[in-house]
């Protein structure tokens, strides 16, 4: 009798055919829940622009209009000079003019001015004469970075500025340094954001939502109804990654789109190779998912192991936000296993250094090695059972 | 060939025993109810039976097919409807209907006349979200995802728990009629008022089984005199009859305490005089004849 069912099953089931079927009916249900849940589509649509956006126009590391006050005990040619070169720069703003040291103490304490430049008495006289005069720059260090950065401009104008009279009277030879920025020569900070977005979004779309997906159906029971189905465990875990397949790659579309067209970052490689490289990061991703999923039962769980496991590392440990170089040796080790480290210097490479194949093959291959092990150990956790 | 097959199967969870040495035989065409409290066991049988666990000993066979073996075939055969609602939420009536149909390769329409009778009644509802419905209707709806593939056997777990009583004398009505159809039914309920309902069934504690035989049959064995006593204060009556040298059992049931004797050929004038003796008001006592709930008191005392 058992050989009689079989039989008939093998004959009437049309494999291929059905199988097609089971799965695209299984794809659609998947976009329906993904259409008709707010919280995915705001998560999926309206957090890439919102960051994008953000990213692009609130945060910034250049600085602009920051008010100082000038103590200047010379008030010669030289030094009203250097003032109005500091001035008419468009970094800074006279706030105050200062007339004695004890008025610098309280100046500050006001919280207005980020910055006093001092000019020592005689200062031309000193400066012609002996070849040397101080400037003392006192900046506001409660923000560390901005101060470095004040005090990084500051010095660079009066550097412009000494260089100009030295050569107009040739006195003593010198040493001009000239630099250069390649590659972002007005550093933009949004050139070094948009490929760590490109990495958080992609992660967070694959990652994140399909760990969830798949867990939801645990929660909710209804992974029994389709574990007891002629549904087939791989149909299942490939029904639920194409979809955020697809969305992952509009939303790597949208960043690239708004970041050239609103921020004029541009894409010096080769386009094709970019898409290519999401591709992979994107492969990663996924198979990081369906592993977070095996190992946790319901969204809760999965969502922290995203975020915590996966959303952090890759902000922090990738050199999305901070140079890896200068982490401590430990950190710099432990970065070499986030997915993101490797697509962040692809993505760098292509969109603004240009390279191709060849200078990232190395990332590329970590990246292949990474979805080769996160898919053959989510196949192995991934049970055709409930237990 | 029997439809399920089960021999001395067990499934132990780290320490706990749920299942415990259970055999029994379902034959083509039956209800066969697995009767017994939360914590029984009757889930984790019937996730054995459609193949999501394995037992640790002990074999069962689906249409003669090994629940471990060959679970693949298994898969495509059964209906299932697991105790909680499970059913997509955020789809419509008619969307889960199709995507129940679509995954197990049929279409709604090829088996409409095995649904008909039960979709009728969710028909005025078919766009409104499984979520919104009310609880005996998601409970219609599951069974009519369960029936869509036209399986061999169903098996229904929990299915009228948390459903008000007019839907569940709905529901076994619908049960009757697929059975007429020739659908082999198991179904797990913890309410023993829904025995009878079964063809067969099997008492159920602490995962193993008391006693597996026809509701009928179940009860014939029950020999004792059964009575049901009331007073004006139920709780001291329990307390006396519990005190009460020739008590066999004595247990709540419903307004009443149902009460057996040690001794046989008891009258009721006999233990309502021993009552009145203890000052006892409004004393009320009748003969009763015993039902599942009562057979199933006594089987868990003997063991």
């Amino acid at each position: 009798m058992p050989h009689e069912i079989k039989e008939i099953s093998e004959i009437s089931d049309f494999r291929g055919i059905n199988d097609m079927k089971r799965f695209i009916g299984f794809l659609i249900k998947e976009f329906y829940h993904i259409f008709r849940d707010f919280r995915t589509l705001l998560i999926l649509f309206g957090m890439p622009v919102a960051q994008i956006l953000l990213f692009g126009f609130a945060i910034t590391n250049e600085i602009k209009d920051v008010k100082i006050a000038i103590l200047d005990e010379s008030k010669d040619n030289v030094t009203r000079e250097i003032s109005d070169k500091l001035l008419s720069s468009g970094y800074f703003l006279l706030y105050d003019n200062l007339q004695s040291v004890k008025d610098i103490e309280p100046e500050f304490r006001k919280g207005i001015i980020k910055e006093v430049i001092i000019f020592e008495p005689n200062f031309s006289d000193n400066l012609f004469k002996t070849g040397s005069a101080n400037i003392q720059l006192i900046a506001d260090a409660s923000e560390p970075n901005l101060a470095n950065m004040i005090v990084a401009y500051t010095t660079s104008i009066i550097t412009n500025y000494r260089s100009e009279i030295t050569k107009s009277e040739d006195v003593l030879p010198s040493i001009n340094t000239e630099i250069k920025m390649r590659f972002n020569p007005n550093l933009k900070s949004v050139f070094m954001f948009v490929p760590g977005l490109m990495a958080v979004i992609l992660l967070l779309v694959s990652a994140l939502m399909t760990s969830i997906s798949i867990t939801k159906e645990k929660e909710m029971g209804t992974m029994e109804v389709l574990l007891v189905s002629p549904l087939k465990p791989f149909q299942i875990i490939i029904g639920k990654v194409i979809p955020y397949l697809l969305l992952a790659f509009v939303n790597a579309f949208v960043i690239l789109g708004l970041a050239q067209f609103i921020f004029g970052v541009p894409i010096v490689g080769n386009t094709i190779l970019l898409v290519l490289e999401s591709a992979l990061f994107v492969i990663v991703a996924l198979s990081l998912g369906i592993l977070i999923s095996t190992i946790s039962n319901n969204q809760q769980t999965a969502m922290m192991i995203s975020l915590g496991g996966l959303m952090l590392p890759t902000i922090i440990l990738s050199g999305y936000i901070f140079p890896i170089e200068n982490m401590p040796i430990v950190l710099q080790i432990i970065s070499n296993a986030v997915p993101a480290r490797w697509f962040i210097a692809i993505v760098k490479g292509i969109m603004l250094k240009g390279s191709s194949f060849g200078y990232i093959m190395k990332e590329t291959f970590v990246l292949i090695g990474m979805a080769v092990f996160f898919i053959f150990l989510s196949i192995i956790k991934f049970k055709t059972r409930l237990e | 060939m029997k439809i399920v097959e089960v021999k001395n199967i067990v499934k132990t969870f780290d320490k706990t025993t749920a299942v415990d040495d259970v055999s029994f035989e379902v034959e083509q065409g039956e209800i066969f109810g697995l009767i017994g409290p939360d914590g029984a066991g009757k889930t984790t049988l019937f996730r054995m039976l459609t193949t999501l666990l394995k037992p640790v000993k002990g074999n069962a066979k689906v249409l003669g097919l090994d629940v471990v073996k060959n679970y693949k075939q298994i898969r495509k055969k059964v209906g299932y409807m697991p105790g909680r609602f499970s059913l997509y939420q955020d789809l419509s009536v008619e969307e889960n209907l199709k995507f129940f149909a679509t995954i197990f390769g049929t279409t709604v329409e090829e088996n409409y006349n095995l649904i008909k009778d039960i979709y009728i009644l969710l028909e005025p509802f078919k766009k409104r979200k499984a979520g919104k419905l009310s609880g005996g209707m998601k409970q219609k709806l599951a069974l009519c995802c369960a029936l869509i593939h036209k399986p061999d056997v169903l098996f229904l777990d929990e299915p009228t728990t948390g459903v008000d009583p007019v839907s569940r004398n709905e529901f076994w009505d619908m049960l009757r009629k697929l059975k007429e159809q020739g659908i082999t039914i198991l179904v797990s309920t913890p309410y023993m008022d829904e025995a009878s309902l079964c063809d067969r069934v099997a008492l159920m504690q602490k995962g193993k089984t008391l006693s597996i035989d026809t509701p009928d049959n179940i009860i014939r064995q029950f020999k004792k005199s059964l009575f049901a006593i009331h007073s004006e204060n139920q709780y001291e009556l329990f307390q006396t009859l519990m005190k009460y040298e020739h008590r066999n059992t004595v247990f709540p049931f419903g307004e009443f305490l149902h009460y057996t004797d040690k001794r046989e050929n008891i009258s009721e004038d006999e233990i309502k005089n021993y009552l009145e003796t203890l000052n006892l008001k409004g004393l009320k006592i009748k003969s009763v004849k015993p039902n599942i709930e009562d057979c199933f008191m006594a089987l868990m005392e003997e063991k």
